[in-house]
């Protein structure tokens, strides 16, 4: 008789209307969107002040180019002394004083300007003026030296290298980085997923196991159709928790920012930096660039890998845990069992970051995404950079066949030890349930 | 087909240690089985073995004819002893969910949870979670769930404990009722006067060995001592037991009586009968009581055991 879908109804059921589960899901994005609201909103309340920044020009070199922006208002100050100019300023209690005195060349110039303010100055503003002062006085200097400003600029080259495998894959650096964001994001969401829902079937067990109710349940079903409705059934409840966790989140991320008119994603000073990067037309293509490695990833594959390898990942893992859940009495109890689960997960996660970054398809980040325990991450986070398909099914087979392997072993610890009840059992004691 | 199980030599051992050693039972249909024996003798592994929770490492079970199979699982009821329920589950859920583990309808189990929740008297506990009811009342929910799905077989495994008499009762007597329509019962316990009023027959476990089995009344048979208890009136009862003692194999013995009689066991020998003892007894004084001791179910247990 197969009672699996009933079993994993049960368990879905129970952990979607636990009342905890219900205050989690709804909460856990309420708080989180709160913080970052609250956190934007602070910040913005420090940017949204209009910085005027006075500026002395003796030199009459530079006067043009403070033009004002948003949030930086400047102010132009003729025909007074340095000490009065800052004796003006600190009176009207503006962001500070910008001089500029008069100098016989450029180059002895750009030695003696000073900026003056009642507190250290933020450090985007000073590198903003120093940027535009650099762009006019080189300008100057190459006149200086007779170089044609015309020339210069319509001899300006920008290389980019395209970047394509033999096979035609066109690659840039911007690639890049799209793709190691989306492998990190991958296996950082497989490793937290494991460890939430994993512990939350092992939890699931021992409730079984302290309320004796396992007996009972096991006279009229398999025990490998328990555990594996309790994987399936929590792992439900997990994905319906992600959903509503994503939903709940966009739509208040849409109304909060909506409401307090803030902008949550960016804030303000930056703003003024973006505008002027938007401006330069280097920029305005590597923009573009990004889209189009947006679109240059291998998106099918990512999707198809991805689902495949989270599900036999994850599964994997909440076998293990199950097995855990099965062979103690009580939480405290799972601890030294813990650890052996928990570490090639870790390790998994620090050899995505420190060698596929450095290089994907090097020896150890190969290595490691065939090892079954960590192929799930490791592999996740290397697939963007073009994994060849024998290597993707290969470990996927070889994880599936571990997960089959665990599964079985699982299954035994777990049809022994959710009838021991009252001692703590030992590695060597689990080992010899296996032969049981 | 006269038993409904029976066991074959079965065996199980966990690692070192022997659970169950070449242990056949037979359970004949429509009896109440006692399974007994001390504490870690292995009947709660036997029981398993019936259930299929354990593989026996040899030997087999039949059940019906024939041998077990996991579609069995329908044909048995079983009342573990380390039993308990979903605490916060709602008691209606739970039960219409163990109702369908055991293959019933939903529509069925309804049907039939509800009769036995007026017939139990329990009905408005329905919507109650298990964690807001007394033990009591959750053994009952747990032995109306082992019984819903009228299965062939009942393995009660300690079922009284954790009720209070009233309640005990009220479960003995709903047992001893899905015997008389037609349910084989096994019963297992260290309560000998429930082994006395209910069981048929029964089997000793001592040390993963079966050491006993058979029909209660011919093991009583087996284990009497062709003693028998009398109180006998005369003027001087000093006397009256030399004299007895003389001619049968007596001792003194104590006994509720009204009367302020001589007590005695007196043990006969082959080829002496009851009626001869009687006979000579009313010859030689009043008797006033008159009685065959039959072992009891708790006597026959701690002898078996001591003998083994």
């Amino acid at each position: 008789m197969n009672h699996l879908p009933l079993i994993i109804k049960r368990e879905y059921l129970t952990k979607v209307k636990n009342k905890s589960f219900i205050i989690m899901t709804i909460l856990s994005p309420i708080i989180m969107i709160a913080l970052i609201a609250v956190v934007a909103y602070l910040s913005q309340l420090n940017n949204n002040k209009i910085r005027t920044i006075s500026v002395l020009d003796e030199s009459e070199l530079v006067t043009d180019i403070f033009q004002n922006q948003e949030y930086t208002k400047y102010n132009m100050l003729n025909n007074v002394s340095l000490d009065d100019a800052k004796t003006i300023v600190e009176a009207a209690e503006t962001y500070g004083l910008l001089y500029i005195p008069k100098q016989d060349s450029v180059t002895a110039l750009v030695k003696h300007i000073k900026f003056y303010s009642k507190e250290s100055p933020s450090l985007s503003v000073i590198s903003g003026l120093e940027s535009k002062l650099e762009n006019r006085l080189r300008d100057l200097k190459l006149q200086e030296q007779g170089i044609d400003l015309e020339k210069l600029t319509a001899s300006k080259i920008h290389v980019n290298i395209e970047q394509e495998s033999f096979i035609g894959e066109k690659t840039s650096k911007i690639d890049s980085y799209f793709k190691l964001g989306f492998g990190l994001a991958a296996g950082y969401l497989l490793f937290m997923f494991i460890i939430i829902y994993g512990n939350m079937i092992m939890r699931s067990i021992i409730e079984e196991k302290t309320s004796r109710i396992i007996e009972v349940i096991i006279s009229s079903v398999k025990p490998i159709q328990l555990m594996l409705g309790k994987i399936i059934g929590t792992s439900l409840a997990g994905i319906t928790q992600f959903v509503i966790w994503i939903i709940i989140g966009s739509v208040l991320m849409t109304v909060v920012s909506a409401i307090l008119g803030i902008d949550l994603m960016q804030q303000t000073p930056q703003n003024d930096m973006m505008q002027q990067a938007m401006e330069n037309p280097e920029v305005a293509v590597e923009m573009q660039n990004a889209m189009s490695a947006f679109w240059n990833l291998p998106i099918a594959n990512l999707i198809i890998a991805f689902i495949l390898f989270f599900v036999a990942g994850y599964l994997l893992y909440s076998s293990l845990y199950a097995a855990i859940g099965a062979a103690v009495d009580n939480e405290t109890d799972t601890q030294q069992f813990m650890f052996p689960i928990i570490m090639p997960l870790v390790l998994a996660v620090y050899i995505g970051i420190f060698t596929v970054i450095e290089d994907p398809h090097g020896t150890v980040s190969t290595i490691f995404s065939f090892i079954p325990f960590t192929s799930p991450v490791v592999m996740l986070m290397r697939i963007p950079f073009g994994v060849p398909v024998w290597q993707q099914v290969l470990s996927f087979f070889i994880l599936v066949a571990t997960f089959m392997l665990t599964v079985w072993f699982a299954a035994k610890i777990y049809r022994v030890g959710i009838l021991m009840y009252g001692k703590k059992p030992s590695y060597k004691e689990i080992i010899k349930w296996i032969k049981y | 087909m006269k038993n409904l199980l029976e066991a074959h030599a079965v065996s199980k051992n966990f690692g070192d240690f022997t659970a169950l050693n070449n242990v056949s039972i037979s359970v004949p249909k429509g009896s109440v089985f006692g399974l007994l024996g001390p504490n870690g003798a292995g009947k709660t592994t036997l029981i398993r073995v019936i259930n299929q929770i354990t593989m026996p490492d040899s030997g087999h079970v039949i059940l019906d004819g024939e041998p077990l199979q996991s579609h069995h699982v329908q044909n048995i009821g079983y009342l573990p002893e380390e039993r308990g329920l979903y605490k916060s589950m709602k008691v209606g859920e739970q039960a219409l969910y163990l109702a369908q583990l055991k293959g019933l309808s939903k529509a069925e189990a309804k049907i039939r949870l509800k009769y036995w929740f007026e017939r139990l008297e329990i009905g408005d506990w329905w919507n109650k979670k298990i964690q807001e009811l007394s033990k009591g009342m959750a053994q009952k929910i747990q032995f109306v769930v082992t019984v819903l799905h009228e299965p062939k077989l009942l393995i009660f495994d300690e079922p009284f404990s954790g009720f209070d008499p009233i309640n005990a009762n009220l479960i003995k007597d709903e047992i001893l009722r899905l015997k008389e329509n037609g349910a084989t019962v096994i019963f297992s316990t260290h309560r000998m006067e429930s082994v006395e009023e209910l069981c048929d027959h029964i089997a000793l476990i001592h040390q993963s060995n079966k050491i006993l089995d058979g029909k209660l009344t011919d093991i009583k048979r087996q284990y009497k001592t062709n003693t028998y208890e009398v109180g006998i009136n005369a003027p001087d009862k000093i006397t009256l037991a030399e004299t007895i003692s003389k001619k049968f194999n007596a001792s003194l013995t104590d006994f509720r009586s009204l009367n302020d009689e001589l007590k005695l066991n007196i043990k006969l020998a082959e080829n002496e009968s009851a009626n001869d003892l009687l006979s000579y007894l009313t010859s030689i004084g009043q008797v006033s009581h008159f009685v065959e001791l039959i072992p009891s179910a708790n006597d026959i247990f701690i002898q078996a055991v001591k003998n083994n």
